[in-house]
């Protein structure tokens, strides 16, 4: 038999049709939908007056439009509580499960996914939200889609997909401490730029990745859509397995123990070929951060702007836009230049090991005066584990103001938006010009790069503030 | 989804020859709480086309009267991002009905054509030539054939073939869906579930 990668494995079992010289018609075994892409993918089910065809198949939740503040008082913007509601009522009416605003499992879509056990191995994956890569993790087929396609899903639990091209990423050697899986995914996409994976599907590989624990893959197969990819995954592994006994329980699987055999053959082969195969030294990695308006324009932290734009040519007119939108200069440092906003969450970094990894900084530590911070959970599980190991009481006692979980600043639907003209050391996953807010200058870190910038309210080298004792987990 | 048709199209072009245009500039987050499809025109590039005080950026292509027409013409990697639909809605809705780039992200390209919004991937010089004439001639025309899969600039007679899926091509040229298609398989899709077994 053909040998294939874990890529081909999963796409090939769950193609349920092939159109020739078109696309596959792929099979969906989890949907996620979330208030913002789904009202109109109902209203065309009215329209043709149909039902959802698996209601089971699909969960819902309330992430990117909720205030993250005074959640149990009813929305004050109007647009934004007829959304809420309106998926509210579509779940009813529907049969979809709902964790909902207020809801004591609700969270942002792609950290209550895992955490609740409804990503596994080997599954095929959607949302209506282009992060939906980071179920990849888990070794599945996840990425996001467009209304039109929530909607076929909705209607076929199918899609119609082209098969994508595969990208094999491996990352050999260890990390340097005060080094995250946040700076390996940035580190990546300023090597081959933000469009340098479009039209593929990546597996990540290599010591350092095995290396992470499930929340730092999530991070990595988070931004693979930051570099064009469709998504990223990684294949499973004692580490991934360990994660799922863990939790409390998972909807569907009767005995874990068989479940976990079969997911151990969730490998590509080895003498599978890649169309593109790409190494790196993970050692060589320093803390990240970017200087532009996408998230190819990163460096390290103790780096120059280049002068040349991210591919190497002479500044274009685009890249002299950029750095003028974020008030730099080609060849300028960013060590010491004064922040004003720090923001940790997001489904890239709001996850418990995040706010550990943030905590072991701040803690007996304070705020810089001149920075406001927004401190976000992924998700009410993720709060509440933060209250048990007492890290809100750190954050507090360090200055700090912790909400309430959502999707906030990251895309700034809601009012947690960074103001005009300030900078924002932001542990989310796009720089674009006001995507946390008009005007907003966001600057893309890790945890630990983002706890550094806050306690001395310019940019900063975390390592400076670990010492071995405070040493985070990657 | 909207079962829209396409087969020609000739028109004069706006171009903004900006490299990496993301879906959040299309369509900032801030507008995207509406319900249904239609309306995301008005706020189409929305902090490029008005200043912070909220007046028209008479700088901004889509302000300046000279340049209209129905097809956009973009710079590389258009379209990166957010998965959201609305920006292909909000160009849609603003009148576009073709978007001619040397790539497109992903996403992007499958929700344009999903809409009826044709994206068209021409080489880099034929790009960069088309920029400059329009730039130099806001009345250029092109013509767009999507049986021939051809692209063409009237003024000198430049033509590209253009790549299209036949089966996207088929449903656009007759006017079709792809949840038409998905509901005419169902049982092959209910055999397909009786039938699953795990990843092998």
């Amino acid at each position: 038999m053909k040998s294939k990668t874990l890529f081909d494995k999963i796409w090939d079992s769950h193609v349920v049709k092939s159109i020739e010289d078109g696309p596959d018609v792929l099979y969906i075994d989890r949907q996620y939908i979330h208030e913002v892409t789904s009202p109109q993918a109902f209203n065309g089910l009215k329209e043709r007056g149909i039902p959802v065809f698996r209601p089971g198949k699909t969960i819902a939740t309330a992430d990117h439009n909720i205030p993250t503040k005074d959640q149990h008082l009813q929305i004050r913007d109007q647009l934004s509580r007829t959304q809420v509601e309106r998926l509210s009522e579509n779940c009813q009416k529907y049969g979809i499960e709902l964790f909902g605003l207020n809801h004591p499992k609700n969270g942002i879509v792609h950290v209550i996914g895992p955490e609740l056990g409804y990503t596994l191995p080997g599954m095929t994956i959607v949302c209506g939200d282009s992060h939906t890569s980071t179920h990849g993790a888990f070794g599945t087929i996840a990425f996001g889609i467009g209304t039109s396609e929530v909607e076929m899903v909705l209607a076929t639990q199918c899609i119609l997909q082209p098969k994508p091209k595969k990208m094999r990423i491996t990352l050999d050697g260890k990390l340097q401490k005060g080094v995250t899986s946040k700076d390996i995914i940035m580190y990546i996409i300023s090597e081959i730029s933000a469009s340098g994976a479009t039209g593929y599907f990546v597996e990540y590989c290599g010591s350092a990745i095995r290396d992470l624990s499930m929340e730092g893959r999530m991070t990595i197969c988070n931004m693979s859509i930051e570099m064009g990819a469709r998504g990223g995954l990684i294949a499973p592994d004692e580490t991934t397995f360990e994660y799922l006994r863990k939790l409390p329980s998972i909807p569907g699987i009767v005995d874990l123990k068989s479940s976990i055999e079969e997911w151990k053959k969730l490998q590509s082969d080895s003498d599978a070929v890649f169309d593109k195969d790409l190494k790196f030294d993970a050692s060589a990695i320093k803390p990240m951060i970017t200087y532009g308006t996408n998230p190819g324009m990163g460096m390290a932290i103790d780096g120059s702007i280049p002068i040349t734009d991210e591919n190497g040519s002479k500044a274009s007119a685009s890249f002299l836009k950029s750095l003028d939108y974020m008030g730099f200069k080609p060849g300028m440092k960013l060590l010491g230049h004064p922040i004003d906003y720090v923001f940790i969450g997001s489904c890239t970094n709001g996850r418990i090991e995040d706010f550990r990894a943030f905590a072991k900084i701040i803690s007996g530590r304070k705020k810089a005066d001149n920075v406001t911070a927004l401190i976000v959970p992924g998700s009410k599980k993720v709060e509440e584990q933060m209250v048990a190991e007492g890290l809100i009481a750190v954050f507090k006692s360090a200055g700090f103001e912790v909400r309430q979980p959502g999707c906030s600043s990251c895309l700034a639907m809601n009012e947690d938006k960074i103001p005009q003209g300030k900078y924002a050391v932001s542990t989310s996953n796009r720089n674009f010009e006001g995507r946390q807010g008009p005007g907003a200058r966001t600057l893309l870190a890790s945890p630990l790069t983002a706890a550094a910038a806050a306690i001395t309210g310019k940019i900063s080298d975390p390592r400076e503030f670990i010492t071995e004792e405070r040493k985070a987990k990657n | 989804m909207p079962k829209v048709k396409f087969d020609i199209l000739e028109s004069t072009c706006v171009s903004l020859p900006l490299e990496n245009v993301d879906t959040d500039q299309i369509i900032p987050a801030r507008f995207l709480s509406a319900t249904s499809r239609q309306g995301f025109g008005d706020n189409l590039f929305r902090d490029w086309r008005y200043t912070k005080s909220g007046e028209k950026n008479n700088e901004f292509v889509l302000n300046n009267p000279v340049y209209n027409g129905k097809v956009l013409v973009a710079g590389k990697n258009f379209g990166s991002g957010s998965s959201r639909e609305h920006a292909v809605w909000a160009i849609f809705d603003y009148g576009f009905r073709a978007v001619v780039s040397s790539f497109f992200a992903d996403i992007f390209m499958g929700n344009a054509l999903n809409n009826g919004l044709l994206p068209i991937v021409i080489s880099d010089d034929l790009l960069k030539k088309l920029q400059s004439l329009i730039q130099k001639d806001p009345g250029t025309k092109v013509k767009i054939d999507l049986e021939q899969q051809t692209f063409t600039i009237l003024s000198t007679g430049d033509t590209a073939k253009f790549a299209i899926n036949p089966y996207k091509k088929e449903c656009l040229l007759k006017g079709l869906d792809d949840i038409d298609f998905l509901l005419s398989i169902k049982s092959l899709i209910t055999s397909y579930e009786d039938n699953k077994s795990f990843v092998k």
